[in-house]
């Protein structure tokens, strides 16, 4: 079994500042990580590896730079790596980054068939969850997205079964290989890496492909290949006023209790309303 | 709004054979039989984009064809659709990403909507992503704000990146048809309108249960189980690190229960395990905008502020004056929430309890 992981390079949204004149992003001095949905479905990938065995693939498009991303996740367990950096892959959309990324799976399937792909459920700096679908439908493969358990996998009969979430539910899938899935957060927890395997990433030759490496075709990435113009980034603009502080005759709790409770019925009328109707009729 | 879109150019003109592109559709996203109601703010959305471009609004009903999905078709009337695409397949009753996708390119490619948008939950989100690919044209993701630039047109999608930090206003201008998904409860529900029909276009797409790849073996609805129900909730109370141990939370818990309301948590919490991930609200949990959200020892940060600073009303206790979440609560009290809690739970207790009396 051979499973690909798409890993992206973000910077760490707790650290990132806004530049107060420019209204770009200040990225000097920003730490860049994996993004952190994609870390549930690297793990998931290692568990299925320790489980059935499988050789696990992460694959990155980014600068240079996202090589680091791809240590740490061979630090963590995964056998190869995949950094996908080319100049004219820079301003891709997610249908011409899709494009790019199923460019090198297929490339990697060359080699030997992949049979699972798995993504981030989304980024934390685009933050679309487009990627993932792109990759499944340009590959045919089934798409497994917001999956919260991989209840079983059987490579024989070459089929799967997971739980899906859905807006009121969750689904329970059965479905054959090769498909495509997301975790959804919180279905596991990350690892730490193996002492050997941290020596072994420190050492590990990464694979460097561009776009003549996967042979991507010029017009569908990059700026060209991507249907979407951002036409506009701007920061939101702050709510003009600060809280209004709920005063108490004494500092005690009751009294500001009391307060408070005034300030929010006297904001929220309606509210009120409906509370004291839900509260008469027994509810 | 009205201002000039990008520069004549290459991928900013729209090819001709692509002007045919006409109307706005919102695919409504049902779920055995009951519709998320982010498809009727959107229906509503359209209804006055479609108003200033002077076209129709279409909304895509799919499904297995039912007496309820019948009554979906007209409440789309309802609420501002001039058209209902009914698509009825057996292999359609349940959602699953391929035959959905494959049904939706066949239906966009043959009436050609210019703007088509979906909710951005988990189906639309699943189903934008595969439809944009198999039509090859521009997704925006998750938006906020919606709107046409009419010197050529072309819709204006804005939404937040960088976990809300940025936003930005994101432009399809060659491609059709110009695709978003849309946050849920962002837009607001428009009013029912009974007295509005349409016409009814039905699209029997012969779907074999026998090409679908993917089967649905069981489903297990959340009222069978016992997850929080935030995104819905009209009142939560949330507690954070400043409530300083696990057994604290309670207090929470005995507020939201004499409210009615719903439990909510920061990521530390659920990190250091005092709750289930159901309960978190923010960047990486649920977004939610109750009528009413109570903060107590929370600090605001950006990754918790994005999932609940569209409640209608926020009230912030907090020890700390300074603390970030005063500059966007309504109402902010500073005080030690572990004694504050209790009061309010007894004052409003009270409160509720002097008019049942009364009544
Ligand atoms: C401000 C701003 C707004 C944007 N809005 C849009 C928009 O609305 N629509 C649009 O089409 N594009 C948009 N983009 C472009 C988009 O962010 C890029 O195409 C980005 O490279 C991929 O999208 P994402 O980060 O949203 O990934 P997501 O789709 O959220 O990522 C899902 C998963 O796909 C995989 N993945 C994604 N990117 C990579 C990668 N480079 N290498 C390896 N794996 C990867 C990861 O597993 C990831 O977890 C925007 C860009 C900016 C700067
Ligand atoms: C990628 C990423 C994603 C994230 N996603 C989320 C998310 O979805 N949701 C989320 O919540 N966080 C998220 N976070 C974490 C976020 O950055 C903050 O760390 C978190 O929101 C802080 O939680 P807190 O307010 O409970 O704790 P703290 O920041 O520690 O704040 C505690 C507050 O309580 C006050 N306090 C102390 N004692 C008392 C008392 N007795 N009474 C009243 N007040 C008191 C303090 O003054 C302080 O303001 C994410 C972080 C990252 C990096």
């Amino acid at each position: 079994m051979h499973i690909v992981v798409c890993i992206k390079q973000v910077p760490d949204s707790a650290q990132i500042r806004i530049h107060p004149v420019t209204n770009t992003i200040m990225r000097q001095g920003v730490p860049a990580i994996i993004n952190p949905f994609d870390l549930f479905s690297l793990e998931e990938a290692l568990r299925i590896k320790d489980k059935v065995g499988a050789r696990v693939t992460v694959l990155t498009m980014g600068p240079p730079m996202a090589e680091t991303s791809l240590r740490k996740a061979l630090s963590l367990g995964a056998d190869d790596a995949v950094l996908l950096t080319d100049r004219k892959f820079a301003g891709s959309d997610t249908l011409a980054t899709s494009y790019a990324l199923t460019s090198a799976i297929k490339k990697l399937s060359e080699e030997e068939t992949v049979d699972l792909v798995f993504c981030g459920k989304q980024t934390v700096d685009g933050d679309t969850a487009q990627v993932g679908p792109g990759i499944a439908t340009r590959l045919g493969f089934q798409q497994l997205t917001y999956i919260t358990k991989i209840e079983s996998i059987d490579q024989g009969a070459r089929e799967i079964v997971v739980h899906r979430r859905s807006e009121g539910g969750v689904q329970v899938l059965k479905t054959a290989l090769p498909c495509m899935i997301t975790m959804l957060e919180g279905t596991n927890t990350i690892r730490f890496g193996k002492m050997d395997d941290m020596f072994r990433a420190a050492r590990y030759g990464l694979k460097t492909w561009n776009k003549d490496t996967t042979g991507a075709e010029e017009t569908k990435v990059g700026l060209k290949g991507s249907p979407t113009v951002v036409s506009k980034v701007f920061v939101p603009k702050p709510r003009a006023q600060k809280a209004t502080m709920v005063e108490a005759e004494a500092p005690t709790a009751e009294a500001q209790a009391a307060a408070a409770v005034e300030a929010i019925f006297g904001a929220q009328p309606k509210l009120a309303d409906e509370l004291l109707a839900r509260a008469a009729a027994g509810l | 709004m009205s201002e000039p879109s990008k520069p004549q150019g290459r991928k900013f003109q729209l090819p001709e054979h692509l002007k045919e592109y006409k109307g706005i559709w919102v695919i409504v996203e049902q779920e055995r039989g009951s519709v998320h109601s982010v498809s009727w703010e959107l229906v509503g959305e359209a209804r006055k984009l479609a108003d200033k471009l002077g076209v129709e609004v279409g909304a895509v009903v799919l499904g297995a064809d039912s007496p309820e999905l019948n009554a979906i078709c007209g409440d789309a009337f309802t609420y501002g659709a001039d058209v209902v695409y009914k698509v009825t397949d057996p292999v359609l009753a349940d959602y699953r990403t391929d035959p959905y996708t494959r049904v939706m390119t066949d239906v966009v490619n043959t009436y050609k909507p210019e703007i088509v948008l979906l909710g951005a939950t988990t189906l639309g989100r699943d189903l934008a992503g595969a439809i944009a690919t198999t039509l090859a044209t521009g997704l925006t993701a998750d938006c906020t704000e919606l709107d046409i630039y009419m010197d050529n047109r072309s819709l204006a999608a804005t939404r937040p990146t960088f976990g809300g930090t940025l936003l930005c206003t994101i432009q399809t201008l060659a491609y059709r048809p110009q695709m978003a998904t849309v946050r849920p409860r962002v837009m607001s529900m428009p009013d029912r309108d009974d007295s509005r029909t349409g016409r009814v276009v039905e699209v029997f797409p012969a779907l074999r249960e026998d090409d679908v790849i993917t089967k649905v073996l069981s489903f297990i609805a959340d009222r069978e189980q016992n997850e929080a129900q935030l995104a819905f909730a009209d009142i939560i109370v949330a507690g954070g690190k400043g409530l300083g141990k696990p057994e604290n939370l309670k207090l929470v818990f005995d507020l939201a229960k004499v409210l009615g309301g719903e439990v909510g948590v920061t990521r530390p919490l659920v990190q250091a395990g005092w709750t289930g991930f159901d309960r978190q609200v923010g960047q990486t949990g649920k977004t939610v905008r109750p009528k009413l959200y109570i903060a107590a020892g929370i600090s605001g940060a950006i990754q918790h502020r994005v999932g609940m600073e569209k409640s209608d009303l926020i009230l912030a206790i907090n020890t700390d004056p300074n603390a970030p979440i005063f500059d966007f609560a309504h109402l902010g009290l500073v005080g030690d929430a572990l004694t504050i809690l209790p009061a309010l739970t007894d004052a409003f207790g009270k409160r509720l309890s002097v008019n049942r009396l009364a009544g």
